[in-house]
């Protein structure tokens, strides 16, 4: 039986945390492979990159990051932030992530999603999707819509049916992040991780809200996730992966222990 | 020094930057001779069955990698190096190379919640000791990112099991051959170790 999983998720602009790191005993570290090594050796399952670099001169250097990243941390990991072609995938995945991330690039073109699927196997592509709660209409029959450009343009598009189609492109996972709930760490949005997960045969992985174990657990069990996705209740160090996972384990769910 | 076998598989680098981080000495080749003189092979791979076979054949490889296991080269296959070792795949109706008796089949779980692939972190149980899995502990996780899995007609060719709706075989192996479903580089530092074990295996399998 899978365990379920646990993904850190570190923003990175210009080859440093856009957000620093707390640790226990280690204040503030702003390079992000040092960080990664660290949530490595305390058990998190999988990381995530997001790269926010605004201009694209200073892209190569994440580049440079994956690269340092791949040497030292054996665990999957996949990356995401701007990744418009298979090319610009492609180089993430030579330097050395398991998985790419498409988001806005995906909704700007499908096809994105299928070209890549072929080229890397579906495994390696992961569509991340940023979604807003809204009335529900004939046109956007969940009551959730697909916003992009870090939620600040909405599409249009029924968040279910993008999932599902996306799903039918190729995408080996799927992330739901829930503007609505990011950053607030009131927990993930069930409803809506439940919507998706019961529409797609992929797993799913649920991103923002994340603030206590009880979130975790709710998505987890209730909200149906294969995965949850946490940012800031790890940085700022109120919370160490061990003490997340024990406390999940101690409720019957499977995580692995390490 | 670990020879591993490039033939378009995807995680080759990923292998290398663990037996770099190892200090095993290691180089990546796609030339056939190389292949039959190594010390020490891996036989990595993520991919589909169909491909993988065009290629190892288009490059010779495949017979190479024949003449190797006849001389006893110690050699690991991971994902798909565990699958198309047998006789068949059903993926693609797929002839294999046959080092092991056997077919790779598809996961067809009952029940809608188990997920295919079979995706993330699960316990691997060692059946019948080996030298490459010594100081696996019971509940032990590894990665798994797989459809297909490999189902050897020899019991005794299998190593250890894994749990996914039904009970599969997670490592197989036979003489100098051994193989594993999961990604062990990419499974922390309990597959670190079994990577270390296989870097310092002589061959003498079961």
């Amino acid at each position: 039986m899978l365990s379920k999983r646990i993904l850190a998720c570190l923003d990175v602009r210009d080859g440093k945390l856009a957000k620093s790191v707390k640790f226990v005993n280690t204040q503030d570290i702003g390079d992000p492979v040092p960080a990664a090594r660290r949530y490595y050796e305390a058990g998190i399952d999988e990381l995530v990159f997001y790269d926010i670099t605004a201009s694209s001169e200073n892209r190569g250097i994440l580049l440079e990051v994956v690269s340092a990243v791949a040497a030292q941390v054996f665990i999957p990991f996949s990356v995401g932030g701007g990744l418009r072609t298979v090319a610009d995938c492609s180089r993430v995945l030579l330097a050395g992530a398991e998985k790419v991330n498409v988001n806005t690039a995906a909704v700007k073109n499908p096809p994105l999603i299928a070209e890549a699927s072929r080229a890397f196997g579906a495994q390696a592509v992961v569509l991340s999707m940023d979604v807003l709660r809204v009335p529900a209409s004939p046109a956007l029959p969940s009551g959730y819509e697909i916003v992009v450009n870090g939620g600040r343009t909405r599409t249009g598009l029924d968040a279910v049916e993008w999932a599902k189609r996306g799903e039918a492109l190729g995408a080996g996972e799927i992330v739901v992040n829930s503007i609505d709930s990011d950053g607030t760490r009131q927990g993930y949005e069930l409803a809506l991780t439940r919507r998706i997960a019961e529409a797609v045969t992929v797993p799913v992985i649920a991103s923002g809200g994340g603030g206590t174990p009880e979130h975790l657990y709710a998505v987890l069990t209730e909200g149906r996730a294969d995965a949850a996705l946490v940012a800031s209740m790890l940085h700022f160090g109120e919370y160490t992966v061990q003490q997340i996972k024990t406390s999940l384990h101690e409720r019957g769910l499977k995580m692995r222990m390490v | 020094m670990v020879t591993i076998i490039d033939y378009d598989a995807g995680n080759l680098t990923s292998v290398k930057r663990a037996l770099d981080h190892l200090a095993v000495a290691s180089t990546i080749t796609a030339d056939p001779a190389q292949v039959r003189s190594a010390e020490r092979l891996i036989f990595p791979g993520v991919g589909q069955a169909r491909a993988a076979m065009d290629v190892l054949r288009a490059r010779g490889l495949d017979g190479a990698l024949r003449e190797a296991y006849a001389r006893g080269t110690p050699i690991l296959g991971i994902c798909i190096g565990c699958q198309i070792v047998l006789t068949h795949s059903e993926e693609d109706d797929t002839p294999c190379l046959g080092l092991i008796e056997g077919e790779c089949v598809r996961f067809r779980p009952g029940d809608p919640a188990l997920k295919v692939p079979h995706m993330g972190w699960n316990a691997v149980t060692v059946t019948r000791p080996h030298p490459v899995l010594a100081g696996v502990q019971p509940g032990d996780e590894f990665y798994f990112v797989h459809s297909y899995y490999p189902r050897p007609r020899e019991p005794q060719c299998i190593c250890a099991v894994a749990e996914h709706g039904v009970t599969f075989p997670a490592a197989i192996g036979r003489r100098n051959f051994f193989a594993a479903q999961f990604h062990l580089e990419k499974s922390g530092p309990v597959g670190l170790s079994v990577l270390r074990n296989f870097a310092e295996w002589d061959g003498a399998g079961c």
